[in-house]
């Protein structure tokens, strides 16, 4: 049985306010027997440090990822991995993480490649939380063998493949990466590891939008007004059109996909999470260099 | 390429251990990393930032008579960086110049922790091993 939805003002104005839930609500659910909630971060280790009570672990790389192919796991270990956390598919999943929500965005974006029907966003994710002085704990959780069933990942609706950003060529696409990333000024975020891309620029066409834009200092989302202004307003990104959002290995792209489909209600969202490490070592794809978006022309 | 006795430990004890009990080592590791000093603490400005890891940590080296003293120190919200950050104390803290500059570049990869902590996440380990050379050879 689903949960009932956090009715909050903030979150009933946006497009889609049963994908997100603020703190309070996760506090006034905590022990709720229909309810599972997933930690997602950065850091491998952080999740040891303390958890909020009851929370199972979910990692990026070593859960989610296929361990061999540059892939996510397929319908029989996601069945197997969420049943160990006690996930059935109808269960309430709230997702949170560290880094404002990257990974946790990037889990919600993957349990949505298998259509699980619920699952939610923490608002401000870890850091809100710890900030506002709620419970952390060590203790582990034994969640009850869940039964979720093998479902066949459907990556035809959120996930573009580099082929379908070559058909896409012409049509609107998001940069979601550092200004920096974006000019081809550099190949990986300021601070951050280089993951490796023989070129730097952008995809032509696509309109730079730092994914950090959307989020507030202490990592919730912007108002439904204040993401209206910066991505409809002062970027002119079209809620209609087919989009694809793009990063450097696909988390922060993952971030903007909720941000634009579930927030401002989007209509055809794609996270290519290929991103700049496969389209900044392709051969022969075009590249803009520098701050112009740039148009494409077929390469003759 | 060489190892101190201090490495080859830490490498024999995360090889040795049971995979499943390889990230709460890592976590022991965390908790480990010393405080830094006062010299150091009230001045930030003096350390340097490692870039190529994913969360702030500054290191700061100190040769006297041929003997290297390490200062780390990243937040502890980044409790996978500061593991890489103790591990690297324990295996080079006090050792010689030579023993410092002669360490194999590859230990990170002998702790078994790829798969467990992803190829990326290693990398920043690499980052730091670099630039503690780095500096160690630039002041002896």
């Amino acid at each position: 049985m689903p949960i009932g939805l956090d009715d909050s003002a903030k979150i009933n104005e946006y497009a889609h306010p049963e994908v997100l839930v603020s703190t309070d609500w996760l506090q006034s659910h905590l022990g709720n027997p229909n309810l599972v909630i997933v930690e997602s971060d950065e850091d491998v280790l952080l999740y040891a440090t303390g958890h909020i009570p009851g929370a199972v672990k979910i990692d990026w790389h070593t859960d989610l990822n296929d361990p061999v192919l540059r892939d996510y796991l397929q319908g029989e270990k996601f069945a197997e991995l969420l049943s160990s956390r006690g996930i059935n598919r109808d269960t309430t999943v709230v997702i949170y993480g560290d880094n404002k929500n990257w990974w946790a965005a990037y889990a919600l974006w993957v349990f949505k490649l298998f259509g699980h029907q619920d699952v939610r966003l923490l608002d401000g994710g870890r850091e809100t939380w710890v900030l506002e002085g709620r419970e952390l704990t060590t203790k582990l959780p034994a969640p009850r063998q869940a039964s979720y069933p093998v479902i066949k990942r459907d990556d035809s609706k959120i996930r573009a493949y580099r082929d379908d950003v070559l058909a896409h060529l012409g049509g609107a696409l998001v940069d979601v990466r550092s200004p920096q990333e974006y000019t081809g000024e550099r190949t990986h975020m300021p601070n951050y590891p280089d993951e490796g891309a023989l070129r730097g620029g952008h995809i032509p066409g696509a309109a730079s939008v730092p994914w950090s834009k959307a989020a507030n200092e202490n990592g919730t989302f912007k108002s439904a007004a204040e993401l209206a202004e910066i991505y409809l307003v002062n970027e002119e990104l079209d809620p209609n059109a087919d989009m694809i959002a793009y990063c450097r290995i696909g988390e922060r792209s993952s971030h903007t996909w909720f941000v634009l489909t579930y927030l401002l209600g989007f209509k055809n969202v794609r996270n290519y999470d290929g991103s700049w490490t496969e389209w900044g070592s392709l051969v022969g794809v075009p590249i803009v260099k520098g701050a112009d978006r740039g148009q494409y022309s077929a390469i003759a | 390429m060489k190892k101190t006795a201090a490495a080859q430990e830490i490498v024999d004890e995360f090889k040795t251990i049971e995979e499943r009990y390889r990230l709460e080592l890592l976590l022991d590791f965390a908790n480990l990393l010393p405080e830094l000093p006062e010299r150091y603490s009230e001045h930030p400005d003096l350390l340097e930032r490692v870039e190529e890891c994913q969360s702030p940590v500054y290191l700061f080296v100190e040769v006297n008579s041929g003997i290297v003293e390490l200062f780390l120190t990243a937040p502890k919200e980044a409790p996978t960086t500061r593991a890489f950050a103790s591990i690297l104390h324990k295996a080079l803290n006090k050792h010689t110049v030579v023993e410092v500059l002669d360490f194999d570049d590859d230990f990170p990869s002998e702790l078994h922790l790829t798969e467990l902590v992803s190829p990326l996440r290693m990398r920043g380990m690499r980052g730091m091993l670099a630039r503690i050379k780095r500096q160690v050879s630039e002041k002896s």
